[in-house]
């Protein structure tokens, strides 16, 4: 036993090596998980408030940008809602009442705190968490398209699984034949998207519009995603290789919103007990 | 404390920072990253305790961690470089040997002892975070280009950074 104690003791480097190589990997398994360590992130409040100084810093750079955006988003806005008034009014239709359906989506505008796109596990922080109702698991969208989940909340921060990482897949649909896939990043190019389980006897071209599906109750239906970019079919394969190019430019992300979708614990317990049967 | 401690605590929080507010932002071709906190890590001296290097190695990682939302990877590479450092200095003993306050660095040996005593080390690091970070081998040739301009980025930085801040002299 002495003389055992006396060989850690003598190699003490080596295991204490081996020691924190164990909790470093033990870390990373664990943080990979979908709901990973509660407190060492970026939501947490002193490297938060770091991320947010940068970006208060770089943002003064990006107001140009996010300046014609946001009228972009403003003049789409309100050619819709003229739109809607022209269909309405004059066959004097009465807007639906969301108070007697119960209100389906809620959007909550947050900022966006740190933004990676050029790891392979990209995740983004915002600066709302869940003092302002945010919760793991919601959808979140930009003025442009998709974003990514809800990863994890601190009370003032969120972090954000961004569509760019490789485990992350949304339902997706091609707006123009209405044949549905799935959307996942193969973690090089941060424009690009893979477009999957496309089937051979649909004619894809390039330029075709590629929106949510709505299907998991996480994203609204029909959030854009973006066009596809490029069309491959191999002899033998099932299904199309198909890349779409996202219509948000991650680089630029600097304001997003959160879905949150009130319907969504109704479709999941029902739709449990049918995978329960 | 020594004064030469403080110093030492002061950089570390000046590498730490500045990875995180500047070089965090800043990926060339979406393939090479700079991750100049190793210069900090790789010129502490010669006569280091190992446990202490790891040490720091680990508090470095882990904090560039929070950072980086990777928790554990870049911990990982940071102890195994801090790990390897000393055998690796052992090979590379100048001529006289290593005084007791040596650190090794480019003001020490000259910038061809401190390129070879750099550049496995960087890459080494680098090797691990990124294969660790793809979780695997099945990105192989892209994951190997990302080392390959990383390390050249990051062995870039922390030669500029040797040359304006040459550190102690010798006294």
């Amino acid at each position: 036993m002495e003389r055992l104690i006396l060989f850690v003791y003598q190699n003490r480097a080596f295991f204490t090596f081996l020691l924190l190589e164990f909790f470093c990997a033990w870390l990373i398994v664990e943080n990979n998980a979908y709901q990973g360590t509660k407190f060492f992130n970026s939501s947490n409040g002193l490297v938060a408030g770091v991320n947010n100084f940068s970006q208060s810093v770089r943002d003064y750079f990006q107001l140009t940008e996010v300046n014609r955006l946001l009228a972009e988003e403003n003049a789409s806005l309100r050619e819709t809602l003229e739109k809607q008034n022209r269909l309405e009014y004059p066959l004097n239709v009465k807007p639906p009442a969301d108070s007697t359906l119960g209100k389906h989506f809620e959007f909550v505008s947050a900022k966006v705190v740190n933004n990676h796109v050029d790891l392979v596990k990209n995740f983004i922080t915002i600066d709302k968490g869940s003092d302002s109702g945010i919760e793991p698991g919601m959808a979140v969208i930009s003025s442009m398209g998709v974003v990514g989940k809800v990863k994890l909340v601190s009370r003032n921060y969120g972090v954000v699984t961004s569509i760019l990482h490789i485990d992350v897949m949304v339902s997706a649909v091609l707006k123009r034949t209405e044949h549905f896939g799935t959307v996942q990043w193969d973690g090089t190019n941060p424009d690009l998207v893979e477009f999957k389980y496309i089937p051979r006897h649909v004619n894809p071209v390039i330029g075709d519009t590629v929106i949510t599906s709505g299907y998991n109750a996480i994203f609204p239906q029909g959030i854009m995603i973006g066009v596809i970019d490029e069309v491959k079919l191999n002899d033998e394969a099932l299904f199309y290789d198909l890349k779409v190019k996202l219509s948000q430019d991650f680089r630029k992300l600097s304001y997003v919103n959160v879905v949150k979708n009130y319907w969504q614990p109704e479709q999941d317990s029902l739709e449990q007990i049918m995978i329960k049967q | 404390m020594s004064r030469v401690n403080i110093l030492h605590i002061i950089s570390f929080f000046l590498y730490l920072l500045y990875q995180v507010l500047i070089l965090q932002n800043v990926v060339l071709f979406h393939t090479a990253f700079c991750f100049l906190y190793v210069g900090y890590l790789l010129v502490l001296p010669v006569e280091t305790n190992p446990l202490t290097l790891m040490g720091i190695g680990f508090l470095m990682g882990f904090s560039v961690d929070l950072f980086y939302n990777s928790l554990g990877l870049h911990s990982l590479a940071c102890v195994l470089i801090m790990y390897l450092r000393n055998y690796w200095l052992n090979n590379l003993t100048p001529q006289g040997g290593y005084d007791s306050n040596d650190t090794p660095s480019l003001a020490l040996n000259g910038i061809q002892w401190f390129v070879v005593y750099a550049t496995p080390m960087v890459l080494l690091h680098h090797g691990v975070l990124f294969f660790a970070e793809a979780g695997g081998f099945g990105m192989f040739w892209f994951t190997t280009l990302k080392i390959l301009s990383s390390t050249l980025f990051t062995l870039l930085a922390i030669l500029i950074a040797q040359f304006l801040f040459p550190g102690r002299r010798q006294r």
